[in-house]
């Protein structure tokens, strides 16, 4: 009867959006006067789960499952959710488990809404607040089938810490034939993803061309944070489809976003809404991006974020 | 090769969204409909299989017959046949159960959808049409080369990409990358006068029930003017960062 977490981790260690699942998950459990069981594949960390309200870890450890595999994925936590008679699941929406949650849904004959930003605003019948328009509206959803799947929104619903602590026990689910095998990863190593970061720095056509990114680069190293672009600037091939954010590229859900020479074309902005504070740097008062930000500053990108990165800079180093 | 692309007839990502009825139902007044891009790739796409491999290319949509245009624009693009399930497309589950059937019937190797339609922004249509066909799966997909029965797809993760191998039948929720943006068909004369005589079939639906119901639409909470800081001024933005905004 528990409610089911998939807490995903990469290289052994539990990702931030997993503790967020998790806090998730312990309230809506809470609500249900039931426990949170947590489905944990080859993390090295899973018994600090309990920290955020997980009462019982499955930790899956087999080698089998070292590289990410939907079907494989999505199998193993249909029978973790089917031993544990789970009514509800939650994942977030990393990439991966964007993939793998349609095909749980399937195994579980869940009914699935994605993009939820809310704890469900009532159990019976069972409604969950989704973002959809790509941000633009929300949609209250009702789910009636027996199990209900749900994928939070990355950063919607922040990490809640909880006193107590986790039984972990081993899992040994049946690892079904994948289909898709992986030829080769190219993957930045130590570089914040934008799904991950708390802040995300982006740039546009005002920096005139991809030679003037290290601007980007530098502001973003010190704030770790996460490099995007405009569609514009991905459409020329300044920067890699993998920084485009918007309405048909990457939706950006972080704590701070920065946008540099972004005029803010509506489907920018509804890609990057749900940030928290929004920040935009211009030359041009008009852009429609000030309309969207928190703060704003009319000024050269090529004036204004040298000094505002070697600023932060001394402001980290004295606030460290 | 017999390819199907899934189309979801969607608002045009600059339309203003508004709700009618109590806030129940999308307000559809002056809204322009259009091929959901990320369907349109997976289009675009499907031509150059059918140009270069002789695939032939049909597209499905499930809704009502406000959505032929939409599907006579992908013929005018260049698809060979349409099928319109006659339903109303009322939740991502229940359009899969409508597309499998599709798929099954048709006995279709390859099956492109978008990765997700901008309106719902769902993203479980593919993933449950392949979980539903018993097909292989790849998201999020940034190119697809056929050779045979053999694929190989590149898709993109956070942080990156992955090439992966695969096989036919095969269900791919595609994106921009699939073709870039500029190998978009705008459809010319000759193309729209064939669409009209390519076939548009009709199908009843299979009834699959909607499980998940939107009772309610909401709008995000006006926002505040934006607070304008000077350009000589820098200090008072981190200020603002770290006093009022607490983000830093």
């Amino acid at each position: 009867m528990s409610v089911l977490v998939y807490t995903e981790s990469e290289n052994g260690k539990l990702k931030k959006a997993a503790l967020e699942c998790v806090s998730y998950a312990k309230a809506i459990a809470d609500e249900m006067g039931t426990s949170v069981t947590a489905v944990a594949i080859n993390a090295n960390d899973a018994d600090t789960l309990g920290n955020y309200g997980a009462s019982k870890v499955l930790n899956v450890k087999n080698d089998a499952l070292n590289s990410f595999n939907a079907k494989q994925y999505a199998a193993v936590i249909e029978q973790a959710a089917k031993q544990e008679g789970a009514k509800v699941a939650v994942l977030s929406s990393s990439a991966d488990s964007k993939y793998l949650a349609p095909l749980l849904a399937v195994g579980l004959e869940a009914g699935y809404v994605s993009n939820v930003v809310e704890k469900p605003s009532s159990l019976a019948p069972f409604i969950v607040k989704r973002t959809a328009f790509t941000n633009k509206a929300f949609a209250n959803t009702e789910i009636s089938t027996d199990v209900k799947l749900i994928g939070l929104s990355n950063n919607s619903f922040g990490l809640i810490e909880s006193e107590g602590s986790a039984s972990v026990e081993d899992f040994s689910p049946l690892v079904i034939d994948s289909g898709v095998s992986v030829d080769s990863v190219d993957k930045a190593v130590g570089k914040v993803t934008i799904a991950d970061a708390d802040v995300v720095v982006s740039g546009g056509r005002g920096l005139k061309g991809p030679e003037n990114w290290g601007l980007i680069e530098n502001l973003a190293e010190v704030l770790g944070a996460a490099t995007a672009c405009s569609k514009p600037v991905s459409d020329l091939g300044w920067r890699s489809h993998g920084e485009h954010v918007g309405q048909t590229g990457k939706p950006v859900a972080t704590n701070l976003y920065i946008a540099i020479g972004i005029s803010g074309a509506i489907q920018h902005l509804a890609g990057i809404s749900a940030s928290k504070v929004k920040v935009v740097i211009n030359t041009d008062p008009e852009a429609p991006f000030f309309k969207a930000a928190d703060y704003g500053i009319v000024g050269d990108a090529f004036e204004v974020i040298p000094v505002l990165t070697e600023k932060l800079k001394a402001f980290k180093a004295q606030n460290a | 090769m017999k390819i199907l692309v899934c189309i979801s007839h969607v608002p045009d990502t600059t339309s203003k969204i508004n709700f009618t009825d109590g806030d129940t139902k999308f307000d559809t007044n002056g809204v322009q409909y259009v091929i959901n891009p990320n369907d349109e790739f997976g289009l675009t796409r499907a031509m150059w299989f059918k140009e270069k491999q002789g695939a032939s290319v049909d597209v499905v949509n499930v809704g009502g017959i406000e959505t032929e245009p939409t599907l006579r624009k992908a013929l005018a693009i260049g698809a060979d046949a349409a099928i319109r399930v006659d339903a109303e497309a009322k939740d991502g589950f229940a359009v899969a159960k409508e597309l499998a059937k599709v798929v099954i019937d048709g006995g279709y190797d390859l099956v492109i959808a978008g990765r997700e339609s901008i309106d719902y922004n769902g993203g479980m249509v593919p993933g449950m049409l392949s979980g539903l066909t018993g097909a292989n799966f790849v998201t999020n997909c940034i190119s697809l080369e056929i050779d045979g029965n053999n694929a190989k797809a590149i898709r993109e993760i956070d942080g990156g990409k992955e090439t992966v191998n695969t096989s036919l039948p095969l269900v791919i929720g595609g994106q921009k990358g699939l073709v870039e943006e500029s190998d978009l068909r705008i459809p010319n004369m000759r193309g729209i006068m064939m669409a009209r005589k390519k076939p548009l079939n009709i199908v009843e639906p299979a009834g699959a029930n909607a499980d998940t119901i939107a009772n309610s639409f909401e709008k995000p909470a006006p926002k505040g003017a934006v607070k304008l800081v000077d350009a000589d001024n820098i200090d008072e933005l981190i200020n603002l960062l770290h006093n009022e905004a607490k983000v830093i």
